[in-house]
């Protein structure tokens, strides 16, 4: 019996970083054909569009046609949110991001289904509370909402699309982003160790 | 010399939403296949627990600018279409350093939050309405900081252009990166197994 708890556990251990809570749930892929997959789809998208991926332009042009649907005038005064809006000849959100975007949305739900992955659950480590987790998570959301649009992309339209075609400031932006990353990991430990 | 398709006007712009749609499924399913939509896996990349993160993303840039470079030898491809970024160096390093702060406390970066939003995750839905209000700060922000956002111009700039470097000679460098990023992870990873297994005994 002992003999087998201990098989049972190392089993577990090997199991690369997530708890099993449902042994139904099919373990994550290997990390290297997922890059491989992802770096085609990639190459689709510039051979096809002759452009790459992103995801925080969707959620800006959602952003810009609220505040202009409220305050037109204030809206239309504003540079950032001139440019996702565009003329009245077009409507902004029949939009490239918007469209991949949802299909990001359906894939996931997909792929999560398929491998018994999907799951009402709140994602953090064992030290910390729900409510602060929470806490943390609009914190977080809203610095890269704001510091993405900085950057003029996130991690997907810089680092991902623009580090493949060797984009000098998507490079510069990709290794910003470990670095502050690993900077402020110290201080986030309790929420995830 | 015939793609990007797009750019060779082979299908309209209502066509390209279709399209759109069909490349974020694939993009969606190759991130919850990564383990991508869940923050504890994706956070572990920052304690060197997990390096899922590097390993997924440097192979697919490396697939992608492999890819892209070999198809614009042969000539189907004409890289001056595909879509480059502008450059500004300062907004963009310290938005990278926000971003990366950002990406440790709220667990998700954009695309990730998505489908963990989709995958039934509490916390990427309050991450994404965190995201719409920094988005709408920022908008709101945008007249009193459009000067810095628009300084350090520097066109649209490649590591190859910039450095005066051959571009083939810097895909061959950014594979040899790739593959000692590669290396160091699954060293670390080890490393810290190690390190944990002694912890726990």
């Amino acid at each position: 019996m002992t003999s087998l708890t201990k098989i049972l556990t190392h089993a577990f251990d090997k199991d690369e970083g997530h708890v099993h809570i449902e042994i139904k749930e099919k373990p994550y892929s290997n990390p290297y054909l997922v890059g491989v997959g992802l770096g085609l789809v990639l190459l689709a998208a510039f051979v096809i569009m002759g452009r790459g991926l992103g995801a925080s332009g969707a959620l800006s042009t959602a952003v810009a046609v609220t505040v202009s649907n409220i305050a037109p005038e204030h809206a239309a005064q504003n540079n950032f949110y001139k440019q996702y809006v565009g003329d009245e000849n077009s409507n902004p959100l029949m939009d490239w991001l918007i469209f991949q975007t949802l299909g990001v949305l359906v894939g996931g739900f997909l792929s999560g289904t398929i491998a018994h992955r999907v799951k009402k659950g709140v994602e953090k480590g064992p030290q910390i509370s729900t409510k602060m987790r929470l806490v943390y998570a609009f914190i977080g959301g809203g610095l890269l909402g704001w510091g993405a649009k900085l950057a003029r992309g996130c991690m997907s339209g810089q680092a991902l699309s623009g580090g493949a075609v060797l984009n000098l400031g998507s490079w510069a932006f990709m290794m910003m982003v470990f670095v502050g990353g690993y900077a402020a990991a110290y201080f986030m430990r309790r929420q995830w160790i | 010399m015939n793609a990007p398709f797009f750019k060779f006007e082979y299908f309209n712009t209502d066509v390209s939403l279709i399209i759109a749609f069909a490349i974020g499924i694939a993009f969606g399913i190759a991130l919850e296949k990564g383990g991508f939509g869940r923050a504890t896996i994706l956070a572990s990349q920052f304690y060197f627990t997990n390096m899922r993160v590097l390993k997924v993303m440097f192979t697919a840039i490396v697939t992608a600018m492999l890819g892209l470079y070999f198809l614009s030898v042969i000539g189907f491809v004409d890289l001056s279409l595909v879509y480059l970024t502008q450059t500004n160096m300062l907004p963009m390093v310290v938005g990278g350093l926000v971003a990366g702060v950002g990406f440790v406390i709220g667990g998700y970066c954009p695309g990730t939050s998505m489908v963990a939003v989709a995958t039934g995750k509490i916390d990427a839905v309050v991450y994404v309405a965190g995201m719409i209000f920094g988005i709408f700060v920022f908008g709101e922000m945008f007249p009193s900081i459009e000067n810095f956002f628009n300084s350090g111009f520097m066109g649209t700039v490649t590591i190859p252009s910039y450095f005066n470097l051959s571009y083939g000679l810097v895909v061959f460098l950014v594979v040899l990166m790739a593959l000692g990023a590669f290396a160091a992870a699954e060293w670390g990873e080890k490393k810290m197994a190690a390190k944990s297994g002694k912890v726990k005994a």
